[in-house]
């Protein structure tokens, strides 16, 4: 892209009216949604989080970004579909049982909607079984657990058992996060990704997607 | 309304120091807060550990084993008195028996440490405010509400000598706020939504302490606000001057609790705890360099400028070479709390405040809004406004005017993206509606799937 387009301009901007605009007139031009999203608002997107790990931007803006790239990607969705196009990939998302604390997960999905995932958010104190019924329901890829607190991450691993017991593990791949959680307890409890933050689980994501389609 | 504050309580900045306080509290075993000298106020929680009925014996034990520790390594330090703080988990809160039989656990331990060795103590009992547990939060009825009140009622007959609690009425809306840096919804939440559930949360909670056995109404915390901001300043998600701004709006609604019948210590998260000092006299806790174990702050130091508790904020029981956790911050806290008493024998309290206030003050915007000067400049703004909306946006413009001031005099330092954010919440703020109606209709129309209007008092057609 050697002129930024104005799509990719509204994106970096966080402008989620002028994004849904110029989608919508960019649609009405007979444009390929495919070439948009690749060539504008996922470049777009990649900025923002180089932007953000640079510390050039904060969340407010980062999230700005999301919004507007949701907002055009709504208008977008039906043609993709319609097209036989797949969103990158299906994640169920949730903070575990008996944790409340949900900025961080709001953080990741935003983020991975923003990176053309399909988010199913489950909120905050979310229990294995509905970990699980969700998984059912939504075909996941993905399944990303949150947990705020020394003494809910055990959450994380009963909900993985969950997932185990209700024959679905081998369905999803299964990605931590949290101020508690490390590298270590992730490997300890079976999951399959652990990220340190928000821009880091978007990456994960897309390389538990690979993992998925070499599986 | 019990107390309207219409002007500070202490009016000289040479008057707020640390230790003393116009309204002392006495509770406890012969405790008295706020007269003189600052006493350690030790928080500790469990390890990773379930709490469940499967682990309950464990979770016995590590309390019996936390109490021991902290009330024997208090005697040998021959600490002039302490608090301790038995924060809930949210699973106490939700089977209120179990954070009762916690609550007489330690206080037995504090009743035979008096008897033995006449060590003067109090037990601060702070349930968790459950009510945020469906979206929106449904906050004046429902179980949680329920067992919430309950569990006021047992921690106080099983032995609380304070109540306190981190209410989170509002922050359905300040995280959005926050998040996607919305100065209106910020205000809304902290100035309109906030101050109506603080106001008849801590109606029932007054209610509750007034029943024998009696209970000093502690005070709240924006923990769930500011320190939220706080952290993700930390991590570089949020400007520094947006949490310190925010900071001092979220005084506001902290000082509810004190007009509705709080009477002090302030919780000790709550770093907006100098501006109630100022405004009410009653006494504060304060967390900050000794608080390490629990979180970052870039307020390590001048956080113990003005307190009357010093706090450890929360620590895991968990084993370390000099032994468990807990009392190993007992003893930090003690140290700390015998420098600023002999300090002020000496009658040198305001040189170690100082001391400590020029230490952080410019180092952080989050510091500059918290020194003593700066805590007079955002009191007097609060209560010269006669409500929570008018008050809240004018501690907002108090806290931006130090940071700009601080900074065109060079002695504050901000990034370019820093001083973009400042310019942008001066002018925010000066954009605001004059009265509330018209920013609770606007958040209404933007974000009224976030909050329950009922929960506010709020007629959902007043608001639609």
């Amino acid at each position: 892209m050697s002129q930024p387009e104005p799509l990719f301009e509204a994106i970096l901007n966080g402008d989620a009216k002028a994004a849904a605009a110029l989608a919508k007139a960019a649609l009405d031009g007979g444009a390929d949604p495919l070439e948009m999203v690749t060539n504008q608002m996922i470049p777009a997107m990649d900025k923002v989080g180089r932007l953000f790990e640079c510390e050039e931007y904060f969340v407010p803006e980062l999230l700005l970004s999301g919004r507007a790239m949701k907002a055009a990607l709504e208008l977008l969705r039906p043609r993709l579909a319609a097209s036989g196009v797949q969103p990158e990939g299906r994640v169920v998302i949730g903070t575990v049982k008996g944790d409340l604390h949900d900025i961080g997960k709001n953080l990741v999905t935003s983020m991975l909607e923003g990176g053309g995932f399909e988010v199913h958010d489950l909120g905050a104190d979310v229990a294995p079984e509905r970990f699980v019924a969700a998984i059912r329901e939504h075909n996941a890829d993905i399944v990303a657990l949150s947990a705020l607190l020394t003494v809910t991450i055990p959450a994380m691993r009963t909900t993985i058992e969950a997932i185990g017991q209700a024959g679905v593990r081998d369905k999803v791949q299964i990605m931590v996060g949290g101020a508690p959680v490390t590298q270590s307890y992730a490997d300890d409890i079976g999951a399959d990704g652990y990220s340190e933050n928000a821009t880091a689980a978007v990456a994960l994501a897309r390389r538990l997607m690979n993992k998925n389609a070499v599986a | 309304v019990r107390n309207e504050y219409r002007q500070l309580a202490i009016k000289e900045v040479a008057d707020l120091r640390y230790g003393v306080s116009p309204k002392p509290v006495r509770c406890g075993f012969d405790l008295e807060i706020g007269a003189g000298q600052v006493f350690p106020e030790v928080n500790f929680t469990l390890p990773a550990l379930e709490v469940c009925a499967a682990n309950w014996s464990q979770v016995l034990a590590h309390y019996e084993e936390i109490a021991r520790n902290v009330v024997a390594r208090a005697v040998a330090l021959h600490t002039p008195g302490i608090v301790l703080e038995f924060e809930l988990l949210p699973a106490m809160t939700e089977t209120p028996e179990w954070g009762a039989e916690i609550t007489a656990l330690l206080k037995r331990h504090l009743r035979e440490a008096h008897d033995k060795h006449g060590l003067r103590s109090a037990l601060r009992v702070t349930p968790t405010d459950i009510r945020d547990q469906v979206k929106p939060p449904v906050l004046r009825s429902g179980e949680p509400w329920l067992r919430l009140r309950r569990s006021f009622d047992l921690c106080i007959a099983a032995g609380a000598d304070i109540l306190s609690i981190e209410s989170v009425g509002g922050k359905e809306l300040h995280d959005q706020g926050l998040m996607y840096g919305n100065l209106r919804a910020i205000v809304c939440a902290l100035g309109v939504l906030a101050p109506r559930d603080m106001a008849w949360l801590w109606d029932r909670i007054v209610e509750a302490t007034a029943v024998e056995p009696r209970a000093v109404a502690g005070g709240d915390t924006a923990c769930g606000f500011a320190n939220t901001a706080m952290q993700l300043a930390h991590q570089k998600m949020l400007p520094e001057v947006l949490a310190a701004v925010v900071r001092a709006m979220s005084a506001v609604r902290s000082l509810v609790a004190f007009e509705r019948g709080a009477m002090g210590p302030s919780k000790d998260c709550a770093y907006e705890g100098p501006v109630i000092k100022a405004i009410t006299g009653c006494p504060i806790s304060m967390e900050g360099k000794s608080a390490t174990c629990a979180h970052f702050s870039p307020v390590g130091n001048i956080a113990a400028a003005m307190c009357d508790l010093w706090s450890n904020e929360s620590v895991q029981n968990v084993r370390l070479l000099a032994g468990n956790a807990p009392e190993a911050y007992t003893e930090l806290l003690a140290y700390d709390c015998r420098l600023m008493n002999v300090a002020a024998a000496h009658g040198q309290a305001l040189v170690l405040r100082d001391w400590m206030t020029e230490s952080d003050e410019m180092l952080s915007p989050q510091a500059a809004v918290l020194s003593p000067a700066a805590t007079i400049r955002i009191a007097t703004a609060i209560v010269s406004e006669s409500n929570p909306y008018r008050r809240t946006v004018a501690a907002g413009i108090a806290a931006t005017g130090i940071l700009r001031e601080a900074n065109v005099a060079g002695r504050l330092p901000l990034s370019a993206r820093e001083r973009q954010w400042l310019t942008r919440i001066e002018d925010e703020l000066s954009e605001m509606p004059a009265n509330e109606d018209t920013l609770l209709a606007a958040m209404q129309d933007e974000h009224g799937r976030l909050f329950d209007a009922k929960s506010y008092g709020l007629p959902e057609a007043a608001i639609a």
